[in-house]
């Protein structure tokens, strides 16, 4: 019993390493490759039309609600105390340091990097991957970089995006249901937020950005045994990149905390 | 020149090539016949270096394929072709752009004349004029001769055909042998044919080889294969499902 439970256990250490390692490979690769001319910028507005001009509606929908409920949630509280005015510096702190890039990048995470999983996962099950590079097309230029560097630009705006929408919510809450003045809620708002505030969380969601492209392109790549394999790719292709994102952001928050006081 | 020396890989523990040989001169025609599973393709995959081996080596034109640096795989592979078992089309592309596509990336060639040689291999297939389909509005057979013709668009010096006659009709098949017949008499094109339909293989083969159990059991002219005495390519090249290659599992069976 123990030493099959040891067995399991090294066995799943050992894929992980495997994942780890892999995942290195295609990250070294894939920012070697993006440096390296020629540049394919058709590829990359493509990508770009896909996974971030059309993730605007889900975003719009998602972070005006997010601002909603935040606002609606604070007033719960400062209400009792008395200072509803100051649900305007929380609703843009939270939002603008941590619930636009999260959200957004699990939204995004969710709807682009499982169709990029999915995607490259059915070209490596029909052979199309294999094609591609009989063709002398290698496929991390072909496929992964458009999708790296699509990703990489297009997450940030659609942050800075979910911020402003998410700032919307909450003012639409406090002006037309708490009876907060407009130009107060708008004084508030700014006073309260720094630049760095907006820098860093559009610097973790270029982060969160290039580990949505990446895991999902590694996931891709490495289907095995057909449609059932690509539909077990894409589950843990959106399990992983959950996981990887909120890692990031526990570790580069308690980065920036002890960075920028 | 193609030659295959020792050519061993396994996955995990199913052995499917076993100290692997057999040499092909350049320009000639070989095709490949052996049971379902017996590791056709992996074999093919090997000479344009999708796979590695795990023992032994393939030289193409005298260099290793699998010690070559990218630059120089890539120039080889601009000279070979492969025709996969399920035509593997980029399906984001429509037909032209999938048989243009060795030129798109590669050549300097203006799009016109690009699209004029995407029309003539498309002809030289039957299937003229449906450059504008998308692949996943084509029959299956129809798939076979596009992935056919984007392996000829490139004009290459050697190409790998894996079952190009396998699910298209008698008549298409025919055509498809005449044509590689004639790209191996007209453009001297080396050819590695994999196939199941003997009668194509003795119409287009210069030398035929039967893959048994890792291993390249025979090889000659179709001639010499026609009237072997080898009792294992002799059941499969005619068909019967009785003799040495099932007598395992006839044994199976009756035990
Ligand atoms: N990527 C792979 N991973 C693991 N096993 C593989 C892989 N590719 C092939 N095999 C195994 O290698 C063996 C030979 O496969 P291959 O595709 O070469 O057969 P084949 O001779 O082309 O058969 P068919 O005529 O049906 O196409 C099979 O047993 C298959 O399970
Ligand atoms: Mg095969």
């Amino acid at each position: 019993m123990l030493t099959l439970f040891f067995i399991d256990l090294g066995r799943r250490i050992i894929t992980f390493m495997y994942f780890c390692g892999g995942l290195a490979n295609l990250t070294a690769q894939t920012v070697y490759l993006t440096l390296k001319p020629p540049y394919k910028y058709g590829h990359i507005i493509e990508q770009s039309n896909k996974a971030g001009y059309e993730s605007f509606p889900i975003v719009s929908v998602v972070a005006l609600f997010i601002g909603f409920i935040f606002a609606l949630q604070s007033a719960y509280f400062m209400q009792r105390l008395g200072s509803e005015m100051y649900i305007a510096s929380l609703v843009a702190l939270a939002i603008v340091r941590e619930l636009g890039p999260v959200i957004t990048a699990l939204v995004v995470a969710g709807r682009v990097g499982a169709s990029h999983t999915a995607e490259l996962g059915s070209m490596q099950v029909t052979e199309q991957i294999d094609a591609l590079e009989t063709l002398a097309a290698n496929p991390v230029k072909y496929l992964v970089v458009p999708r790296f560097v699509s990703l990489s630009l297009m997450l940030p705006i659609l942050t800075l995006y979910a911020d402003i929408i998410g700032i919307l919510g909450g003012y639409l809450i406090c002006v037309l249901k708490l009876g907060i003045t407009s130009s107060m809620y708008m004084h508030i708002t700014f006073t309260a937020l720094f630049y760095k505030d907006l820098f860093t969380g559009l610097f973790k969601s270029l982060i969160f950005g290039m580990i949505i492209a990446l895991v999902s392109c590694y996931e891709g790549f490495n289907v095995e045994g057909g449609a059932e394999g690509v539909g077990k790719a894409t589950m843990r292709s959106v399990v992983v990149t959950f996981l990887m994102i909120i890692a990031a952001d526990c570790i580069f928050t308690a980065l920036f905390y002890f960075i920028f006081p | 020149m193609i030659e295959i020396e020792n050519l061993t890989k396994r996955f995990g523990t199913n052995l499917v090539l076993d100290r692997l040989n057999l040499k092909v001169p350049t320009g000639q025609t070989c095709v490949i016949i052996g049971r379902s599973g017996c590791g056709k393709s992996v074999l093919l995959k090997h000479i344009v270096g999708l796979l590695k081996p795990d023992r032994g080596r393939v030289l193409v034109n005298g260099k290793e394929v699998a010690g070559l640096k990218e630059l120089e795989l890539n120039a080889l592979r601009s000279k070979i072709s492969m025709v996969f078992q399920g035509g593997a089309l980029f399906d984001s592309m429509n037909v032209a752009e999938n048989v243009g596509f060795g030129l798109f990336e590669h050549t300097r060639i203006s799009q016109k004349e690009i699209l004029e040689r995407v029309e003539e291999s498309l002809s030289l297939v039957d299937l003229g004029g449906i450059g504008n389909l998308m692949p996943s509005e084509l029959s299956g057979g129809m798939k076979k001769r596009v992935a056919l013709a984007r392996a000829i668009c490139i004009k290459p010096e050697i190409i790998l055909y894996d079952e190009p006659t396998t699910g298209v009709d008698p008549i298409t098949a025919d055509s498809i042998n005449r044509l590689i017949r004639s790209l191996h008499d007209k453009l001297k094109v080396t050819s590695f044919v994999v196939t199941h339909d003997m009668r194509s293989a003795y119409h287009i083969a210069d030398q035929i080889a039967m893959l048994y159990k890792g291993k390249i059991i025979l090889e000659g002219t179709p001639e010499q294969i026609q009237h072997t005495q080898d009792p294992v390519v002799h059941q499969f090249i005619n068909g019967l499902s009785k003799g040495p290659i099932t007598e395992a599992i006839d044994t199976f069976k009756e035990a």
